[in-house]
């Protein structure tokens, strides 16, 4: 493995103190940007080729490019920080360990595109979080790094200002049209796109929603320049990337390497290997909504778009979750399936409903009461879900079920068969989805 | 469910609104930010509240009720200490199990259940972006990760003489 030394999260105590941060270069990076014109930092951006971390890696400067130079509107920026994608913990990370290296990127992006206000949607449950975040905000207002006195500062015309919003769990309010909704104040259901955010987005203004790792590259691709960034990792997905590795390795964590590495070398290597040497049955290596690999075709495949696109995969959010030979999969499909039911928003049928199927169908099958006909269902009813709805938590929900069936077919089957025999003979059925628990939030409601 | 009489946000309350009011160029964006404050101060939100909230901000019912109902933690369970254990994939492949049984042995409750003297309520929860240190929970939002049955009984142990049962209610959380 090449030594590499970390950018992102580097190895420096207490970095999330602004005398710290500012000891390490820190804020020296929007003082180059003020520099550069908005055109030519959205231009290095583009050229660094950095993609967006929260997912989808979209390319960040040509997102960046989208939004209207003259305009009389407001624009505002996004941060998305509402990480809830069942096997990611890394912006987590950023906020807690690396404050300032956020704030200085939204500082960077707002200047290249003209924006006056930021807000960051930091998931509800990370309640310890915001408030970190909300120290970091106030330490570098008091320094006149936010807010009116920038133009003193920096002796430049602009300002931004920062601020936190809450969400208040909900997993769609990470969709980035859901989240608008979510600020405004409305139900977040997702909204049709196009119009897309850079047209009409936050109250109908330009509006460009970044992930948190993606804006936390921001400043390193100022300092060291587009040409560095672009030579480090894989050279469609260039530059440093943390990687969530959770499940059954002997070091969970979050690690920060270039791009495009194995996933052997990030599973023995980094993360030590699975407990009692185990063999690994299943991969999945960007959060729960990326289909899945069988851990006997792991052997050479990079952690990239790119490379896992080859093999039927995505990258997500780089959040490898490693399952050991043993693991009962039909388990954890049915909890997965659980988790799309329960956050589906509801507004689009093929979703709500179908969501809410699979989940059952799952259920029957580990109670015992299904049948190998139930597998072809099941990927009938994903089949059904999947690019019918508005927003992508639909194929989120329907991969996991369809790449597993696909990839562990006679495993499945074999476990079906099994089930149904302890059914007959009535042997314990146990299972911890726990649907059947959760109280329908109508009757949590007092009446008046 | 006991719920303090005195759901009404005191001056220092209101110039909190007043606060997150600033941070956007319209009324209801302030909503959800005044809904935390609400369900910090009070609990979970009521029929009451959402009245009250709706007039704060000069919305009506409707707008704040169709956010209320859509987000969970408006609807915590009104126990002193809300105890969430994720029970998702990495957290269930590390003893997510191991969690609840163990605080089905100290608490005598499982998932949806809250302490006859309303001290402690568990919910399963879904992914809580603690992944690389599971098994975990959190009370009241504040994490407690790497859990082992000691560590678990050690926690319960230390919650357990808070406050007496019925003063959830005055701003406990």
């Amino acid at each position: 493995m090449e030594r590499y030394e970390p950018v992102l999260l580097p190895a420096v105590e207490n970095l999330h103190r602004i005398d710290i941060y500012e000891a390490h270069g820190g804020y020296e990076r929007i003082r180059k940007a003020f520099t550069m014109s908005p055109a030519k930092v959205i231009a290095e951006v583009k050229a660094s080729g950095l993609r967006g971390r929260g997912g989808a890696a979209f390319p960040t400067g040509l997102k960046w490019s989208f939004m209207p130079a003259e305009t009389d509107r407001p624009k505002y920026l996004c941060v998305n920080a509402d990480e809830s994608e069942p096997g990611s913990f890394k912006d987590r990370q950023i906020l807690e360990r690396n404050p300032h290296l956020l704030i200085e990127g939204i500082l960077i992006a707002g200047w290249a595109m003209g924006i006056g206000t930021a807000y960051i949607y930091i998931r509800g449950e990370y309640e310890s979080w915001a408030r970190m975040v909300e120290r970091a905000l106030a330490e570098a207002h008091e320094r006149g790094y936010i807010g009116a006195r920038m133009r003193e500062t920096f002796g430049t015309d602009y300002a931004i200002d920062i601020h936190v919003h809450r969400g208040a769990g909900a997993y769609i309010c990470g969709e980035e049209s859901s989240l608008m909704n979510s600020i405004e104040g409305l139900r977040p259901y997702p909204r049709i796109k196009p119009p897309f955010p850079a047209q009409r987005g936050l109250w109908g203004c330009p509006t460009t929603i970044n992930n948190v790792e993606t804006i936390a590259n921001v400043p390193v691709i100022i300092e060291r320049g587009a040409a560095w960034y672009a030579s480090v990792g894989a050279e469609k997905q260039p530059g440093p990337i943390l990687y969530g590795i959770s499940g059954h390795v002997n070091r969970p964590g979050v690690y920060e390497f270039p791009t495009g590495m194995l996933l052997t070398e990030l599973i023995y290597d980094v993360a030590g290997g699975v407990p009692g040497g185990k063999c690994i049955k299943m991969v999945i290596p960007g959060g729960t909504s990326m289909p899945p690999l069988r851990g006997d075709r792991i052997e050479g495949v990079r952690m990239d778009v790119e490379s896992l696109k080859a093999v039927g995969c995505g990258i997500g959010t780089a959040s490898l979750i490693v399952m050991d030979e043993d693991t009962d999969l039909l388990d954890v499909l049915t909890r997965i399936a659980s988790f799309y039911w329960n956050e589906s928003c509801g507004q689009c049928t093929p979703c709500r409903e179908g969501t809410g199927w699979m989940f059952k169908i799952l259920q029957r099958l580990q109670g015992g009461d299904g049948g190998p006909g139930d597998l072809d269902l099941l990927v009938s009813v994903a089949g059904n879900i999947e690019g019918n709805t508005v927003c992508a938590l639909g194929e989120a929900a329907a991969w996991p079920v369809k790449y597993t069936i696909e990839r562990f077919r006679s495993e499945l089957e074999e476990h079906v068969r099994r089930h149904a025999t302890k059914r007959s003979t009535g042997g314990p059925i146990r299972t911890l989805a726990g649907s059947e628990t959760r109280i329908p939030i109508s009757s949590q409601r007092e009446n008046p | 469910m006991t719920v303090s009489n005195e759901t009404v946000f005191t001056p220092e309350d209101l110039a909190a609104v007043e606060e997150i009011r600033k941070r956007y160029p319209t009324a209801q964006a302030a909503l959800m930010g005044v809904l935390h404050l609400y369900t910090r101060r009070f609990g979970p939100i009521t029929e009451k509240a959402i009245r009250h909230v709706a007039e704060l901000l000069g919305l009506t019912p409707e707008d704040v009720l169709s956010v209320v109902t859509f987000y969970e933690m408006y609807h915590r369970p009104p126990a002193r200490w809300n105890i969430l254990v994720c029970t998702n994939v990495s957290c269930r492949l590390c003893g997510a199990g191991m969690v609840l049984e163990t605080l089905r042995d100290v608490l005598g409750i499982g998932p949806g259940e809250t302490t006859p003297d309303g001290l402690f309520a568990v919910q399963e929860a879904e992914c809580l972006g603690s992944c690389g240190t599971a098994p975990m929970l959190s009370v009241n939002e504040e994490y407690h990760e790497r859990l082992t049955p000691d560590a678990i009984r050690a926690l319960i142990e230390r919650l357990k003489p808070a406050s007496p049962p019925d003063a959830w209610g005055g701003g406990s959380r």
